[in-house]
């Protein structure tokens, strides 16, 4: 069995592999997103709300985490309607400034704790929950991609006007890409709150959406392996390099600048065939 | 015979330079039609005129009857126009099948919300359907290599036939081809006369662009010339052929 | 009147703004890249100009020196190990992102384990002498900080618009391989605006130590944040964009402060970034690196 560290360790490298499908979904259609914390908090948010402040009935968990993720998919779809039409560079800044806007929605909301943050979420996010969770999405995704869905949101990275031209509707496509990857922060959102037991708009911060960006950056966006393997090197690399002790963030950064030089298409990528 | 496709005082504007100046002409069904001129001539701004991917600055688009001017190209798709691209559009991340695969998307079961929940689940059956009219399209262009292949492993000549089998497979009325021969030899070339003379008999309607005449004069049931952005003559292969204006903006240009 | 003070205290916040979305348009406008860690150059220029005054007794204006030449250096080692690297293997639009993440935590946690995750204290540089004009005052700090932040964008306008090197760079900015054709090096232009914009960053840093008082290793992230919203709002890569834009956000988050609530004052930035981005995409002043129009 697991140590009750080793426990949280991976119940905690599960909220962020979830985070990292969050970030490959929309990457996979060609958006990148800086704010995907935003779409976690939501989640955090909504759900914690359900189990420990909503009195009225008695939520069960999946239900909550679901509704978390629904709240969390239907701002990721109101957000990215105006959003899609924003490319590159744009889109980028557009997310990250979403990412805090949430952030400062929430500092300001009293009724959800505001700064001070919201505590005595009950504890139930148990590892059989993450496992399951991150299981399911893994497989989805995984089968998403020989799926017309999955096709064109391949083909809108690839090409966006040839894509049109096959009859692809890039409005609706890139609405999904965005809205689906917003329900799975809220997912994350959700477990992560009834882990830690207490939440405030902090630690939604725009480190955490870099840091989300990076899984799949460092990663890879080909297929779901690529996020796993990026949450699975970021959030465990930390707990071997404890001997570096105040210098952990450092080696890390020098990695991701060495990635970054090496295999920009992250570490799980396309082998690129030459041109004939 | 009925016109499939109407442009009527079609024109297009880049800033200050007029690519295509009051174009009209219509394209009957079931035939070959093609549209010929020197380069820089407006032939492909005409087919992205056409297929949506710009918007002309007058006039309007007939297709079938209805008037399609300002749809978007996924909707003019849908409608039964599809399109290659001159300069070969393929997606590098997908294989040789499952880029025509794409090109069958409108085909299949919608992309809806539920689908993005069910689908995965079901995925196998809408995957067989899309990967049979796959192989059915990449045998009409007479495709011989593997479907798993990448297309940059492949010519360019191969490439243009996946494209059409891409194009082929969201079953057009209308298919609009640009400069597909380039870069062929004459035995490809006769052989890619053969696939399109087989595509008008599955009852489908093809509008050429194309600089290899013997080609264009060997298929085409009507041809159009075009010379900056103005058509200067239509009509039969051998009654262009012959048309002084054309061989005047040909010597012009050659 | 109240009104104008409050203008007055946003103009001199906003000045910092302005430097800072400076350097981002102008990495921007050269190389089409954003620069995720120019928020950390800003910080290290307070850090750099607190030593000055540690250990050099430094006044304000040797402070504000050392700190843009140590953060030109700064800005030039990024360059070498971040972004040519990177460039040069053509990892398009997100490996300098990464990188740049990578160098802002570590230069994060380099000031972290010298100076302590706590903010530290900025020995106030100017005697305390208040300006009456009418029912306004301004303190000295004020002017000091007003005068640098306006003679800069002075001298940045000068330097882009009458000098060899800026048109070299607006050069460049327009088209690499026309640029290389007339002889530019354009190594040596990318060069120089990571040393420009990195100064410009350092500055702004010691501006702010002076106003605050307080410097901690994380004040970079929000201006890295603020930073690109300002050269957005004001146009990709348009200087004179990201000058106004600058000044606008300051104005306004002072405003904001002033007659709404203090946890509003970062909402400002990002309710305008959204409105900008839906009713003006291209920013309020679109076009590349220009001289005056
Ligand atoms: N998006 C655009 N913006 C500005 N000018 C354009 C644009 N697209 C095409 N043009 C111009 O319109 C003219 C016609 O181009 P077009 O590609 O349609 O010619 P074409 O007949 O297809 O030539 P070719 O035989 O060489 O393919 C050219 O002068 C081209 O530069
Ligand atoms: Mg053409």
């Amino acid at each position: 069995m697991l140590s009750s560290y080793q426990e949280s360790i991976a119940i905690f490298l599960g909220v962020n592999v979830l985070m990292a499908f969050s970030v490959y979904v929309p990457t996979s259609a060609g958006l990148i997103s800086l704010g995907q914390a935003g779409f976690m908090a939501i989640g955090a948010y909504a759900s914690a709300y359900l189990t420990s402040r909503f009195t009225a009935f008695d939520v069960p968990f999946g239900l909550a985490l679901f509704l978390g993720g629904a709240a969390a998919g239907i701002v990721g779809v109101l957000v990215a309607a105006p959003a899609v039409r924003i490319r590159g560079i744009y889109l980028i800044i557009a997310t990250l400034g979403f990412g805090e806007i949430v952030r400062v929605l929430f500092v300001n909301f009293e009724p959800l704790g505001g700064a001070s943050g919201l505590s005595g979420i009950q504890p139930l996010t148990t590892l059989s929950w993450v496992v399951a969770i991150c299981l399911f999405f893994f497989v989805f995704l995984w089968r998403l991609r020989s799926t017309p869905l999955g096709r064109a949101f391949v083909a809108i990275h690839e090409d966006e006007t040839a894509a049109e031209a096959m009859g692809i509707n890039l409005f609706r496509t890139k609405l999904m890409a965005f809205g689906g990857g917003a329900f799975i922060a809220g997912i994350a959102g959700g477990l992560y709150a009834h882990f830690a037991l207490f939440i405030d708009p902090s630690q939604f911060g725009f480190s955490k959406s870099a840091e989300a960006f990076l899984f799949v950056i460092l990663g890879g966006s080909v297929n779901p392996l690529g996020p796993v393997a990026g949450a699975i090197v970021v959030t465990l690399l930390p707990e071997f390099l404890r001997f570096l002790q105040d210098w952990r963030m450092s080696f890390f950064a020098v990695l991701l600048i060495a990635c970054a030089v090496w295999r920009p298409g992250g570490l799980i990528s396309y082998r690129r065939a030459a041109h004939p | 015979m009925t016109a499939l496709l109407e442009l009527r005082s079609v024109t297009q504007r880049f800033g200050g330079f007029t690519a295509l100046d009051d174009v009209s002409c219509s394209i009957e069904a079931g035939s070959i039609s093609s549209l010929i001129g020197p380069n820089g001539a407006g032939k492909t701004t005409l087919f992205n005129v056409i297929s949506g991917l710009v918007m002309p600055s007058a006039g309007s688009l007939g297709f079938n009857g209805t008037d399609y001017t300002g749809r978007r190209p996924d909707e003019i798709v849908r409608l039964g126009i599809a399109r290659n691209f001159q300069q070969v559009r393929l997606f590098p991340a997908l294989s040789v099948i499952e880029n025509v695969m794409v090109g069958a998307h409108l085909r299949l079961p919608r992309t809806g919300l539920l689908d993005f929940m069910g689908g995965p689940f079901n995925a196998d059956r809408v995957d067989r359907l899309a990967r049979s009219i796959a192989t059915e399209m990449l045998d009409l262009v007479e495709f011989k290599s593997a479907g798993d292949t990448h297309p940059q492993q492949l010519t360019l000549v191969d490439q243009r036939r996946i494209e059409i089998a891409r194009a082929l497979a969201s079953d057009p009325r209308l298919l609009l081809l640009d400069e597909p021969a380039a870069g062929m030899n004459p035995s490809e070339s006769n052989q890619l006369g053969a696939i399109i003379r087989k595509i008008r008999d599955l009852g489908r309607t093809v509008l050429l662009v194309e600089h290899n005449m013997r080609l264009v004069m060997a298929i085409s049931d009507h041809v159009s010339v075009l010379s900056a952005g103005k058509v200067i003559a239509t009509g039969t292969p051998s009654s262009v052929q012959a048309d002084p204006a054309v061989i005047a903006a040909y010597l012009g240009n050659v | 009147m109240v009104l104008l003070q409050q203008i007055i205290n946003g103009v001199m916040l906003g000045s910092t703004y302005a430097l800072v979305a400076i350097g981002y348009s102008l990495i921007f406008g050269v190389l089409r890249l954003l620069h995720f860690a120019h928020g950390e150059v800003f910080m290290v220029g307070a850090f750099i100009a607190l030593c000055s005054v540690w250990f050099l007794n430094a006044g304000p204006v040797l402070a504000v020196v050392c700190a843009a030449v140590g953060c030109a250096v700064l800005g030039v080692v990024i360059e070498f190990v971040a972004f040519r690297p990177v460039r040069r293997r053509s990892g398009g639009m997100l490996a300098p992102i990464v990188s740049s993440l990578g160098v802002g935590l570590l230069l994060q946690e380099v000031a972290t384990n010298i100076f302590g995750a706590d903010q530290t204290r900025f020995p106030p540089q100017f005697e305390a002498t208040v300006y009456h004009f009418g029912s306004l005052f301004v303190t000295s700090t004020q002017l000091f900080i007003l005068a640098t932040s306006f003679g800069l964008m002075l001298l940045v306008h000068l330097f882009i618009s009458k000098t060899k090197y800026g048109l070299a760079m607006r050069a460049v900015a327009e088209n690499v391989d026309v640029a290389g054709l007339l002889g530019i090096n354009s190594n040596a232009v990318v060069v120089l605006t990571f040393a420009v914009a990195s100064a410009l960053g350092g500055i702004a840093g010691v501006l702010v130590g002076f106003a605050f008082s307080a410097i901690s290793p994380f004040m970079g992230i929000s201006m890295t944040i603020k930073g690109l919203v300002v050269m957005l709002i004001g146009g990709l890569g348009n200087v004179y964009g990201a000058m106004i834009g600058g000044l606008v956000l300051g104005i306004a988050e002072v405003l904001t402060v002033g007659y709404l609530a203090s946890s509003y004052r970062d909402a400002f930035s990002f309710a305008l970034l959204i409105l900008v981005l839906l009713v003006r995409p291209q920013g309020l002043f679109a076009g590349g690196l220009r001289a005056g129009h």
